[in-house]
Parts: C-alpha cells; sequence; structure tokens
C-alpha cells in the first residue's frame, strides 16, 4: 500500500495511487446481475479529472463544501475525488433520509454543490422547502434524457476538457463534514479532518490488509462511515478492487460473491443476520447423515481455529460453505450497531472470521475491530494501534462510559462549540456508550449512557429529531425518550423509543390523541418509530429558555413510572 | 375493480402467501412492516416476488419510505 505518512490529504493519496496501479481494476459497478461498469485506475481518473475540471470553472475551489446524495454506485467514488482534487470538502449524505431532511441538512452544511441521483433531486425538487436550496450548482446523474432537471446540470455532460489544478490541502484541513445523526432539532455535522481519514487508514489496514487483486463487496451505502474508510479510501490507497452491488437482495450478493470472488465484505448486523439465517436453514434441510458430517467438520474447525484463523484449512474442511462465498473470502466486517455473539461464532466456526468493531462518526468510524488474534464474538475487540480507550468513572464491576482519545478523533461539530465542549474533553471523547475494558484489553459494551438509540441497520436516532414529527399534536407537552434511557438495560439490541405524553390540564389520553399519535408515528420511516407511549399528568421541568430539562424529566419518570406501563403502539 | 385495487389486491394476495398468513389478515393501509413483522431486507424479498409476478424490475430505492401496501402497489403501477 501507499505509505500514508507521506501524503497530507485525501486527494493527494487517490492521487498517487491512480497513477500507482494504472492498469489494475479499481472499480466494478453491478446491478443485479449487470455489470454498469468497470474502471482501471488509469479509467478512473480520465472519469474523474474532466469532471473535476468542470467543477474548479464553475468555481469549486479549496474550502468549497460539495456534497453527495447517492446510492452505493461508481460515480459517487468518482465524484468525490473530483470533488477532494480540487480541495472541496465532501458532506455525504444519507440518501434514505427524506427530501425534507436532505434539504435541512443541506442547509447546515451550506454545500455549494450537490451531486445527486436523478429519483433522489425529483423528490428534492417536490418537497415543500425546496426552494431552501442555496447549493449554485448540482449535477444530476442518470436522469432520462427527456427529464427537466429544474436548473440542475446532467453529471453525464458536466466535463470540461482543460487540465484541472491539483488543490493541496494540509493534513488538518477538513476534508468531511459527516453527520452522525440529527436533521430536526439540532443536525451533528462531524468535521473531519484529512489527517483523521489518513491515520484511520493507516491503523485499519495494519490489522486487515488490502493489496491489488484483492475484492471488496460494497453494499453499504458510501455515505457510511465504514464503507467510506474500506470501500473506498482503504481499497484505493492499497491498489486493490471495489465491488459496488447496487442492491441489497441476498440472491444477488450470493452472486456477486461467486461472481468477482469476494475478498473482504463490510456489512451491518441485520445483514450478517440475514446471512447467518440463509446458511441455518440450509444446514437444517440436508439429509440427517449430510447434516450429521456438516456438524463434526464445523466442530473439527472449530477446534483447529482456536487460537487463529486458518484460511487455507477451513477451506479445506468446508469447501461448499466456502465456494458459496466465492472461495477467496477472508474476512467480513460488521459494525454500526451490536452484533450478538452467537452470529459471530456461527460465521467462525465455519472458516469466515468477522472483523466484529465499534466505533462513531465522531472518531473517525472505527474504535476498537476484533484482531482474530484469538476470535472473541463476546467482546467488539481491542482498540485500533494509535486509539487510547478508557473507561471514566467505573463502578464497582468495571463499567463505565468509554472514552477515547486519539488522532483519528473530528475537529468539532459543524456550528455547535456548546455540543463540541460537551462531547470532546480535554481532548477525550466522550462516547456515551458503556463499556468494559478486560483484562486482555478487550472492550466489552454494556449499554448506553446517552439518550439515543441504534438500530440494528446501524442508524443513529436521536429522541430530539424524532419529536419534530409529532410537533403539533393536541397535548399540552409530550418528549421522546430511549427507553433504555430511561430504565437502563444492560443490552444493546432491541433499543426502542417512547413517547411521553403529557395531555392538556384535567385531560386524559383519548382515543382520538392516541389515534393521532399512532398516525404520526406510521408516517416516520420505519426504523424511526416510536414503540409506544406513556401517560404522564406532571408539567414538565423546563429551563429558563423553556426548553424541557431532559435528565431531569427522566429522572422523574424513572421514580414513578415503570417500562410496563408503555401503552405499545 | 380498477386498475390500482387490481394491483393492490395482488399485491396483498402476494404478501399473504409470501409470509404464509391469511389473505384477509392483511388491508391495503397496513403497515407491513409491523403487520408482517419483517424488516426491510425481508421487505425486499417480497419485492423480489412481486418482480417475477408483474414482471417488472423495482429499484431497492422504490421501498425507500413506503410502509403501507397501497403506496407500494401506486409504485409498482407506475412501472407496469
Amino acid at each position: 500500500m501507499l505509505d500514508l505518512r507521506q501524503y497530507n490529504s485525501l486527494g493527494e493519496a487517490l492521487r498517487a495511487a491512480l497513477e500507482r496501479w494504472p492498469d489494475e481494476i479499481c472499480l466494478i459497478e453491478a446491478d443485479r446481475d449487470r455489470e454498469n461498469a468497470r474502471f482501471t485506475y488509469r479509467q478512473f481518473k480520465e472519469q474523474a479529472l474532466p469532471l473535476a475540471s468542470a467543477l474548479q470553472s464553475a468555481g469549486l475551489q479549496d474550502g468549497t463544501r460539495a456534497a453527495i446524495i447517492m446510492t452505493n454506485q461508481s460515480k459517487w467514488l468518482v465524484s468525490a475525488y473530483a470533488i477532494f482534487f480540487c480541495g472541496g470538502v465532501l458532506v455525504p449524505l444519507d440518501y434514505k433520509l427524506s427530501a425534507a431532511e436532505q434539504l435541512q441538512l443541506l442547509a447546515h452544511s451550506r454545500a455549494d454543490f450537490l451531486v445527486i441521483e436523478y429519483h433522489l433531486w425529483r423528490a428534492v425538487t417536490q418537497a415543500e422547502q425546496f426552494h431552501n436550496l442555496k447549493a449554485r450548482t448540482v449535477l444530476v446523474t442518470e436522469a432520462p434524457a427527456s427529464a427537466d432537471l429544474a436548473g440542475a446540470h446532467r453529471w453525464e455532460d458536466f466535463r470540461a476538457a482543460a487540465e484541472p489544478t491539483f488543490i493541496p490541502r494540509k493534513r488538518d484541513d477538513p476534508a468531511c463534514i459527516v453527520y452522525s445523526s440529527g436533521t430536526g432539532g439540532r443536525p451533528k455535522g462531524c468535521v473531519l479532518s484529512h489527517e483523521n481519514y489518513l491515520e484511520q487508514c493507516v491503523a485499519l489496514t495494519s490489522l486487515y490488509a488490502f493489496w491489488p487483486g484483492v475484492r471488496y463487496l460494497s453494499i453499504l451505502p458510501t455515505n457510511h462511515a465504514i464503507d467510506f474508510m474500506v470501500g473506498f479510501i482503504g481499497p484505493f490507497t492499497c491498489g486493490a478492487t471495489v465491488v459496488h452491488l447496487r442492491t441489497l437482495r441476498p440472491e444477488f450478493i450470493r452472486e456477486a460473491f461467486t461472481k468477482y470472488k469476494i475478498t473482504y465484505m463490510a456489512l451491518v448486523p441485520m445483514v450478517l443476520k440475514n446471512l447467518e439465517r440463509g446458511l441455518r436453514q440450509r444446514f437444517a434441510d440436508l439429509p440427517p447423515r449430510k447434516r450429521k458430517l456438516l456438524n463434526a467438520l464445523i466442530a473439527t474447525n472449530r477446534a483447529l481455529t482456536r487460537r487463529r484463523p486458518h484460511l487455507k484449512i477451513s477451506r479445506a474442511l468446508l469447501p461448499q460453505v466456502h465456494n458459496a462465498f466465492g472461495g477467496e473470502l477472508r474476512a467480513l466486517f460488521v459494525g454500526g450497531a451490536f452484533t450478538e455473539p452467537e452470529t459471530l461464532q456461527f460465521f467462525y466456526d465455519l472458516g469466515i472470521p468477522v472483523g466484529n468493531g465499534y466505533g462513531c462518526t465522531e472518531a473517525g468510524t472505527v474504535i476498537t475491530v476484533n484482531d482474530l488474534k484469538r476470535f472473541r464474538g463476546d467482546t467488539v475487540g481491542k482498540p485500533l494501534p494509535g486509539m487510547e480507550v478508557k473507561i471514566t468513572n467505573p463502578g464497582a464491576e468495571g463499567i463505565g462510559e468509554v472514552t477515547v482519545r486519539s488522532r483519528t478523533l473530528m475537529s468539532h461539530y459543524l456550528d455547535d462549540p456548546e455540543m463540541t465542549a460537551e462531547t470532546i474533553v480535554d481532548g477525550w471523547l466522550l462516547t456515551g456508550d458503556l463499556g468494559r475494558l478486560d483484562s486482555s484489553g478487550h472492550l466489552q459494551l454494556f449499554g448506553r449512557k446517552k439518550n439515543m438509540i441504534v438500530t440494528e441497520e446501524g442508524k443513529n436516532i436521536y429522541p430530539e429529531d424524532v419529536e419534530t414529527y409529532f410537533a403539533g399534536l393536541p397535548a399540552k407537552e409530550f418528549c421522546v425518550f430511549a427507553a433504555n434511557y430511561l430504565w437502563p438495560a444492560r443490552t444493546m439490541v432491541g433499543e426502542q423509543l417512547i413517547l411521553v405524553l403529557h395531555p392538556e390540564t384535567g385531560q386524559e389520553i383519548t382515543k382520538e390523541l392516541a389515534a393521532e399519535v399512532a398516525e404520526r408515528n406510521r408516517r416516520l420511516l420505519n426504523y424511526k418509530r416510536i414503540s409506544g407511549y406513556l401517560a404522564w399528568d406532571r408539567d414538565f421541568p423546563l429551563t429558563a429558555s423553556l426548553k424541557i430539562k431532559r435528565a431531569e424529566l427522566a429522572e422523574q419518570i424513572r421514580q414513578n413510572r415503570d417500562r410496563c406501563t408503555v401503552v405499545p403502539l | 375493480m380498477n386498475t390500482i385495487d387490481k394491483t393492490t389486491d395482488e399485491v396483498l394476495r402476494l404478501a399473504a402467501e409470501h409470509f404464509k398468513v391469511q389473505r384477509d389478515q392483511l388491508s391495503p393501509d397496513d403497515d407491513f412492516f409491523k403487520k408482517l413483522g419483517i424488516n426491510s431486507l425481508q421487505a425486499l424479498d417480497l419485492l423480489t416476488r412481486i418482480e417475477q409476478h408483474f414482471q417488472i424490475e423495482l429499484p431497492d430505492y422504490e421501498l425507500q419510505g413506503v410502509s403501507d401496501f397501497r403506496t407500494l402497489a401506486q409504485r409498482i403501477q407506475s412501472r407496469l
């Protein structure tokens, strides 16, 4: 791989990679069983530089913010490189947010440029808040020939022949503004520097190496911090290949494994669980004698790989399983949310190690990962090289808040010094997660200290954001909480949000009000929904500026209500 | 029955078959995630079944923000 310590920015490192491996394949875009694009590093450069030239002509310069809203596909990476080449600051936004949410984040980030897929652009132009869009140049990909682009440019035609000028950036200049969550109340735009990414990349690839010939299957959206690192920066700076698959359908994921002989893939727990379910079903369908033989082979593999993975042995013992994954799979990466140890052990016993990790955007993606030097399914692994992890205020069992210090930590939240000061104290990031470091240095997680949930798809949901969808509810006041914040639980799975509802004085929660809550909840994206409501009969404690004192209210609820008083929706 | 009603009816029938529930337990405005107790990947499975039936191709994003059968049927209808 490139020696990333020699480079000052992502643009500079990527530029060097394109020169270093001109004839290696860097990117394949597959859609179902079709292949839409296949680029060598040289061809990738030929795609990106005319775009960079046109962006420069349109005024994109060092420090200009440029947002991308796209599903995972080749144009995402081509556009991102062109932006970095021009010295721009990338704002990768989640394409799964609603158009209104995307517009809010575009406004918050003050992005001057926007690259967006046609179907998403159509939704944005139809949103009520569209008139608030301030981006002066919008590029739309894959628009039909006859489409009205509402003043935007066609990405495919937005090219200039002049040689673009590479704009160098310093290590501590911002590279990306990544929204870890938040659209309604308080967007959390993590400002991550070039150094944050370069250091993270060095640390990760020291544990899980990439090289020319490695093929990484990308199914997570590239705006996702994990995929941005292990599905773009990591492989590209090592001369490896990224295979984008534009669908999450299990049948096409299976096909991609074998068709492209995949080496690595990152996924969220939900997809891993789905793979496990499929395999378990296939094993259960085997005739009894074959099933017995398979179980014996799995037990042998488990015994032989107890200390560390032995890919050759596992592939020889369980060829059918490994061939179903293409025969060259070295590891899966899972993160973004909590994964059950049984699932991780299931794959490890088959000879498919899962690099189970833990991290957050504020820390520059990954904080800990299983280094497989003795696989542990019951932890989220050890701190990455260069990552200091300590447990603050540990209780009798050693459980306390996970705090982190590293060169990969974000510099600040965009335009929010107050929240930055609450989150990074004396150079240490307070993650809000509760954990314990065991004697071998592995981190175990036990729950959350902060008022938020993480879905099994890896989405962070903050109650304050969900509250905005209940604005105007005919009640005196209301507040959304993570149930585990109100009633602490030692778990990081099955987390739920609840609505605390205080009806008008002297009234109870009527059928109409309950129906209104249910109706509004139904309009939310499914992963943002509340699971129930709690009737509350006292005024909420408020600050002088009439904001709810959440911690105080939570304490009152904790003392007066049990979890079983929540009315399910 | 007009075309969209017919499509909705077909979608309900396919969902009932695929997830092994009684057809009459499902109605057009049901939230399929909640009613069927499924996650987004399982919903994609249903999309595959629907594609085979209607002989169309529905990109994954067509399911984005959709959680009831009626809206899903409208998305299908626009591609028939």
